[in-house]
């Protein structure tokens, strides 16, 4: 099952060209899950363990409102990440992550990946920049969201 | 000797044949000459100068297509005086119009390569002509793909014709920046479409047009992927006043929007676009 | 084949260009300056008069002599008689269902310029790339520059904000004019040096009295020069000035000249070569006439560069830079050749005396692109 998991990660954009022991020592920590459209992914509030590496379909990274049901603030595609609540403490999920479309992910454990990422500093180190090109991009995102570019003239 | 002073400033009037609501603040109309003749010959990416009788007189993209020659159709959104009283002009009324005017999209250019069509907000106006001269020679292209992105989803532009365009093999994907509860798209800024988007970059060009800082991000996204800024085309805005290349006003640098522009290569403008307040 | 004419030339030369249904345009004086207005007789002219310029000054001073022309530039430049001030271009009426839209057509005015400087000259020839030579054409600007008779009167001085050397502009025109005068005007002699330019010209200089010139009369024409290009006031080194300003759009310099620079567009207001026009639709009161007018304009304006939410030059730090590196350097790009002539006249003119030659001294000498 492991070796499955290596050949999916090798197609998948954000282990592009890690180098391949690293890449089994990742799809050690992975497994294969599958979410139906609409379903939760992630929830709010619970414990945090995992991320996801989305191999196929969307993902909307959503907050519940009472009033208003649930804000969505981002979709994340096929070949993204989603859930970043696992690298630091307290991990608990801060958004709600759910399906849009009929959704097959990698699944990681986190604490699993942590682990490894501790032992083998060199395989961590590569691991935390693709991590920290992820954060680039949301908050680069985010930003142009936030200015409201269609609306009125920012000023 | 008695000269005419006004040629090329003076207005025709057209009629507005129908004036239909897109957005909130956004219509599309449909201009037609009174004596029913053809209306001037225009190509993608060229502007008119619209007129309305005692507000004034604004550059507003044709955004029809561009084989179909008996009305003029254009797309105006609210932001000021002369928009807005566009926006507001009846069936049966006069607009003026001068023009065409400008540079065009330089389709032909790439045929047999793959076409990336980014709009943003209502920067859709000025790229649907090219989807209707795309569609009619849609075997002469290669991949054609049209990100949009819009504010919230009930502002997008036509999307009743979107299904039309991917019958015709364009790869249409959309993204709003804020969505309402319970929406089946994607929601983020319109360069988040770019890393799913299928081309060649060595045998690719993109055609962009929205807000300066979107058309930005998108061609950084984009020449990242791969396609040079000289094949990286947006349609440019500045203050127009005569669009005869006379009055000064729409200099960027050394270009001037009305008439080497609006359409002009990325690679041509990015230095002048380097400079605050230039 | 040069011709020497009294001093009492000019009387003949209007008489001339008046029959042959000209309007004369020429200097004279008036609210304290040397202005273009129409010249009816000689005794309109400034004579006697000259000017003294520097940075934010110009006085009149009277010569001890009786120079038809011992001025050097004044704040008006020919451009507003071919490319006039206002223009109306178009009226419109309402009618039941819509309106009428009717260009406006008005008579040529037949202009005979008295007096144009060799900078004078080739603003003219600058300005015609603009209105004459794009993928448009401007119709006022085409009729009345075709119908204009130019006669030159080359410089015998120069002032202290003239700089045409430098611009490779003047002090002596060498064509594009009907008739060009040197004032020659030393040791009791007063004459004028009569060349001609063009074929109707000729036609006009056969029409008063001259002499041929010989070796004696050109050599004191060319001193009337010379002595003009030795009291140049300014310089302007040229040299690559298109890529110094592009490669210097952040020096500091700019924010020095922009704490002292006033935006009230003077300098746009007398450079010969200054284009930049806006477009009126004004409506009368009962609100079913309109007429379409073009005015001069001023890139130093707060709505020049405005776009809906906002202007793209909001600082007088960035109109100035647009001004002055359209002026010298996108200029070039646009029409092959600089916007400036040399004339002097933004310098005069500014009220806070900023001078064009020094702003781009001080980018020269520390020039941020250096090296690269």
């Amino acid at each position: 099952m492991e070796k499955d998991i290596e050949a999916l990660l090798t197609e998948h954009a954000f282990f592009k060209r890690m180098p391949a022991p690293y890449l089994a020592l990742v799809a050690g920590c992975g497994k294969n899950v599958r979410f139906a459209a609409g379903q939760l992914l992630a929830r709010t509030g619970d414990p945090a363990n995992e991320f996801f590496a989305l191999r196929h379909g969307r993902v909307t990274i959503e907050l519940h409102s009472a009033e208003r049901g649930p804000l969505i603030l981002q979709t994340v595609e096929a070949g993204d990440l989603a859930g970043w609540s696992w690298l630091f403490p307290p991990h608990y999920w801060k958004f709600d992550v759910r399906a849009l479309d009929e959704v097959r992910a990698i699944s990681f454990d986190g604490e699993c990946l942590r682990g490894k990422c501790e032992r083998d500093s060199a395989m961590g180190y590569d691991f935390m920049k693709r991590f920290a090109r992820v954060f680039m991009e949301r908050l680069e995102a985010a930003r142009l969201q936030l200015l409201d570019i269609y609306g009125n003239i920012p000023r | 000797m008695e000269i005419s002073l006004a040629e090329p400033m003076l207005t025709v009037p057209f009629r507005v044949r129908k004036n239909r609501k897109e957005t909130s603040d956004t219509r599309t109309l449909e201009l037609a000459k009174p004596d029913g003749s053809a209306a001037p010959a225009w190509q993608p990416g060229q502007f008119m100068m619209l007129y309305v009788f005692g507000a004034g007189e604004i550059p507003i993209s044709v955004s029809g297509d561009p084989a179909k020659r008996e009305t003029l159709i254009h797309t105006v959104r609210a932001v000021g005086d002369v928009s807005s009283a566009i926006c507001q002009a009846k069936p049966g009324s006069a607009i003026g119009v001068r023009g065409p005017f400008g540079s065009a999209w330089p389709v032909d250019r790439f045929e047999e390569q793959d076409i990336v069509l980014v709009a943003g907000g209502i920067g859709l106006a000025p790229l649907r002509p090219v989807l209707w001269t795309l569609m009619a020679n849609r075997r002469r292209y290669g991949r054609v793909s049209l990100l949009v992105g819009a504010r919230t989803p009930d502002i997008l532009l036509y999307r009743s014709e979107m299904y039309r365009w991917r019958k015709r093999d364009i790869d249409v994907r959309v993204t709003v920046d804020a969505a309402a509860p319970g929406c089946q798209g994607s929601v983020g800024p319109v360069t988040t479409l770019i890393p799913r988007t299928e081309f060649d970059a060595s045998h690719a060009a993109a055609f962009i047009v929205g807000p300066e800082i979107m058309m930005r991000f998108v061609v950084r996204a984009l020449a990242q992927r791969g396609i040079p800024t000289d094949r990286l085309f947006v349609s440019m805005e500045r203050n127009m006043k005569c669009a005869l290349g006379f009055c000064g006003h729409c200099q960027l640098g050394p270009t001037f929007i009305c008439k080497d522009g609006p359409v002009l290569s990325y690679a041509q403008l990015e230095p002048w676009l380097a400079i605050r307040n230039a | 084949m040069a011709r020497i004419a009294s001093e009492n030339l000019i009387p003949f030369l209007l008489n001339v260009l008046r029959g042959r249904g000209y309007t004369c345009i020429g200097p004279t004086v008036r609210d304290g300056a040397i202005v273009y207005e129409e010249i009816r007789s000689e005794q309109d002219l400034p004579i006697g008069f000259t000017d003294e310029q520097d940075g934010g000054t110009y006085r009149l001073k009277k010569r001890d002599d009786e120079a038809r022309f011992g001025y050097t530039v004044g704040p008006q430049s020919w451009k507003q008689y071919l490319f006039p001030p206002s223009t109306l271009l178009m009226q419109a009426q309402r009618t039941s269902d819509g309106f009428l839209a009717q260009a406006h057509t008005e008579q040529v005015p037949a202009y005979a310029f008295i007096g144009v400087r060799a900078c004078d000259l080739n603003a003219i020839a600058i300005q015609d790339r603009t209105f004459l030579k794009g993928p448009y054409v401007d119709p006022t600007y085409k009729a009345r520059r075709e119908a204009a008779f130019i006669v030159v009167v080359n410089c015998g001085q120069a002032g202290r904000t003239c700089f045409c050397v430098s611009m490779e502009t003047g002090p002596l025109a060498k064509s594009g004019y009907d008739l060009a005068l040197t004032e020659i005007l030393e040791d009791g002699r007063h004459e004028f040096l009569v060349e001609v330019g063009s074929e109707r010209g000729d036609a006009v200089a056969r029409e008063f009295p001259t002499r041929p010139a010989n070796d004696d009369d050109g050599n004191a024409a060319q001193r009337m020069v010379d002595r003009a290009v030795a009291q140049m006031g300014r310089k302007m080194d040229t040299a690559g000035i298109k890529d110094l300003l592009y490669r210097n759009m952040d020096h500091p310099r700019w924010e020095d000249v922009a704490a002292r620079c006033l935006s009230c567009a003077n300098c746009t207001m007398v450079c010969p070569t200054c284009f930049c026009s806006t477009v009126e639709d004004v409506t009368d009161l009962t609100g079913d006439h309109t007429e379409r007018w073009r005015r001069w304009d001023s890139c130093f304006t707060a709505s020049h560069s405005y776009v809906h939410g906002g202007s793209v030059r909001p600082t007088t730090l960035s109109r100035y830079r647009q001004w002055m590196t359209h002026k010298l350097a996108t200029w070039i790009d646009q029409f092959d050749t600089s916007g400036c002539v040399g004339c002097g006249r933004c310098i005069t003119w500014c009220p806070v005396g900023i001078d064009i030659t020094e702003e781009v001294r001080a980018i020269q000498e520390t020039d941020r692109g250096k090296g690269h």
